[in-house]
């Protein structure tokens, strides 16, 4: 019976936005995290990497940003430049729920 | 002869899309419905032929609903949307409607819901088939106002004017009452006819709504034509008094640009033009190019960051410095970047950013 199992269908899983912090050194490891462990790594490193490159960006083209607060309709993303690296805070945003 | 409106179906249970599909072909429009077990299969049926509506479920392996109904807002803005799910959660509600999606509904599971979905489905087909009217930008305000009361139509107008709203109520091609933040009556009725631009929504009529506008509809539109010739009288002395006497931050002619630089608080302001020729225009700024390179490089950033996470279009960027704060943001197709005071907290920005930019509005 267990054979069929290979043509099953694959289970389909909607990512939810989360809601936490973690904080990424220099070269974009995450070292401390409070998101949750649903949300998938790649994502958090995504982000990261992102966020770590806008700082980059501000940095060379000599416009002097300590912190980025990002507006998505659906999340609030806050990421805090530190030591080269950064803290990040992300809040889903919701039509019931809107943090300031 | 009226053609057959479209419906896609897109839902990764087979079951579930026979039972619709025979549901959704009772409609009195007689739609024709075609269906997909699989985003990448949707996507590749839109891409053959036009669709009137999209029904898609969000809970999908590989490419789920967001994923599908991201794509297709972008690709196909034209193209009605509906998501049919089972995921009952108040983040994916207001994550799927930030995408720009018609209807969220939860798939019915009584006779009196499936009746309420099929009304509804059919309500949005014939709104597409009305849909000749959608998007009057040649028409200005009073232009629609004229039309609906030549029709003697009873209905209610919802103007919106960036952060302001006002509505107008006309009953038998009368106006009988007018309504923004601040006023009522005919002082609301010229307020928002003196709003350039923006978008307007028909409402149903509210023939219970109580009355306080008497005069005549050609009055009323007279009375805000002569108000607003005496209005530009009036500021085109005032502009021509300012431009005399234009701020230090300031060089050159005065530009569309100008009254956002004069707002308070407001150290530069720089509009990026869309296009790979990556035009600008800059008021307060003596060498404007990094500022408008990073600025294009930095929204295209988190815009993408965006996309990937399916967290909904970008709103604000808002960037904290030791010198100044940034603020980005779309407006009307020009991306704007607007230096702020070292002093102004996040949330009096955020406020600040809107209200200027409304000000570009009008």
């Amino acid at each position: 019976m267990g054979l069929l199992n290979i043509f099953a269908k694959p289970p389909a899983k909607l990512v939810r936005l989360p809601s936490g912090s973690f904080t990424v050194d220099k070269d974009g490891r995450v070292l401390v995290s409070t998101l949750p462990q649903a949300f998938p790594k790649e994502m958090v490193q995504d982000i990261a990497t992102h966020v770590l490159s806008a700082f980059r960006s501000a940095q060379e083209a000599q416009i002097p940003v300590t912190e980025f607060i990002v507006r998505y309709s659906s999340l609030k993303l806050t990421a805090r430049e530190l030591r080269g690296g950064a803290i990040i805070f992300l809040v889903p945003q919701t039509f019931t729920t809107t943090a300031p | 002869m009226r053609t057959r409106p479209k419906i896609l179906l897109v839902d990764d249970d087979q079951d579930l899309l026979d039972l619709y599909q025979e549901i959704l072909s009772q409609l009195p429009s007689q739609p024709e419905i075609s269906t997909s077990v699989t985003g990448a299969r949707a996507m590749a049926m839109l891409e053959v032929e036009p669709f009137t509506l999209l029904v898609c479920d969000l809970n999908m392996p590989k490419m789920d609903g967001l994923q599908v109904l991201s794509i297709v807002r972008r690709k196909y803005p034209e193209l009605r949307t509906v998501v049919l799910t089972s995921v009952m959660d108040e983040q994916f509600r207001s994550r799927v409607y930030s995408l720009g999606v018609d209807l969220f509904w939860q798939k019915p599971g009584s006779g009196e819901e499936i009746k309420q979905f099929l009304d509804c489905i059919e309500s949005l087909l014939g709104r597409e088939a009305q849909s000749g009217f959608r998007g009057v930008q040649s028409k200005s305000l009073v232009d629609i106002i004229q039309l609906e009361c030549i029709s003697h139509n009873s209905l209610v107008l919802k103007i919106t004017n960036g952060t302001l709203t006002g509505r107008i109520w006309l009953h038998n091609g009368e106006v009988i009452d007018a309504a923004t933040a601040e006023l009522a009556g005919e002082p609301a009725f010229h307020k928002i006819l003196s709003w350039r631009s923006g978008n307007f929504e028909s409402l149903p009529a509210e023939p219970d709504h109580a009355r306080t506008i008497y005069n005549s509809y050609q009055g009323l539109l007279l009375e805000t034509a002569q108000a607003q010739d005496e209005a530009q009288g009036q500021s085109n002395l005032a502009a021509n008094a300012k431009t005399n006497a234009a701020p230090s931050g300031e060089t050159g002619p005065p530009t569309p640009l100008t009254p956002l630089c004069r707002f308070e608080g407001v150290e530069f302001v720089l509009a990026l033009k869309p296009g790979t020729e990556k035009a600008f225009e800059s008021r307060g700024l003596e060498n404007p190019q990094p500022m408008a390179d990073w600025s294009r490089q930095s929204l295209e950033l988190y815009r993408s960051l965006g996309e990937r996470m399916k967290a909904g279009p970008l709103q604000q960027l808002e960037c904290r410095g030791p010198q100044r704060h940034l603020a980005l943001a779309q407006h009307q197709e020009l991306d704007f970047c607007i230096g702020w005071e070292h002093e102004m907290s996040t949330e009096k920005i955020r406020e600040a950013m809107k209200k200027a930019l409304a000000l570009w509005v009008s």
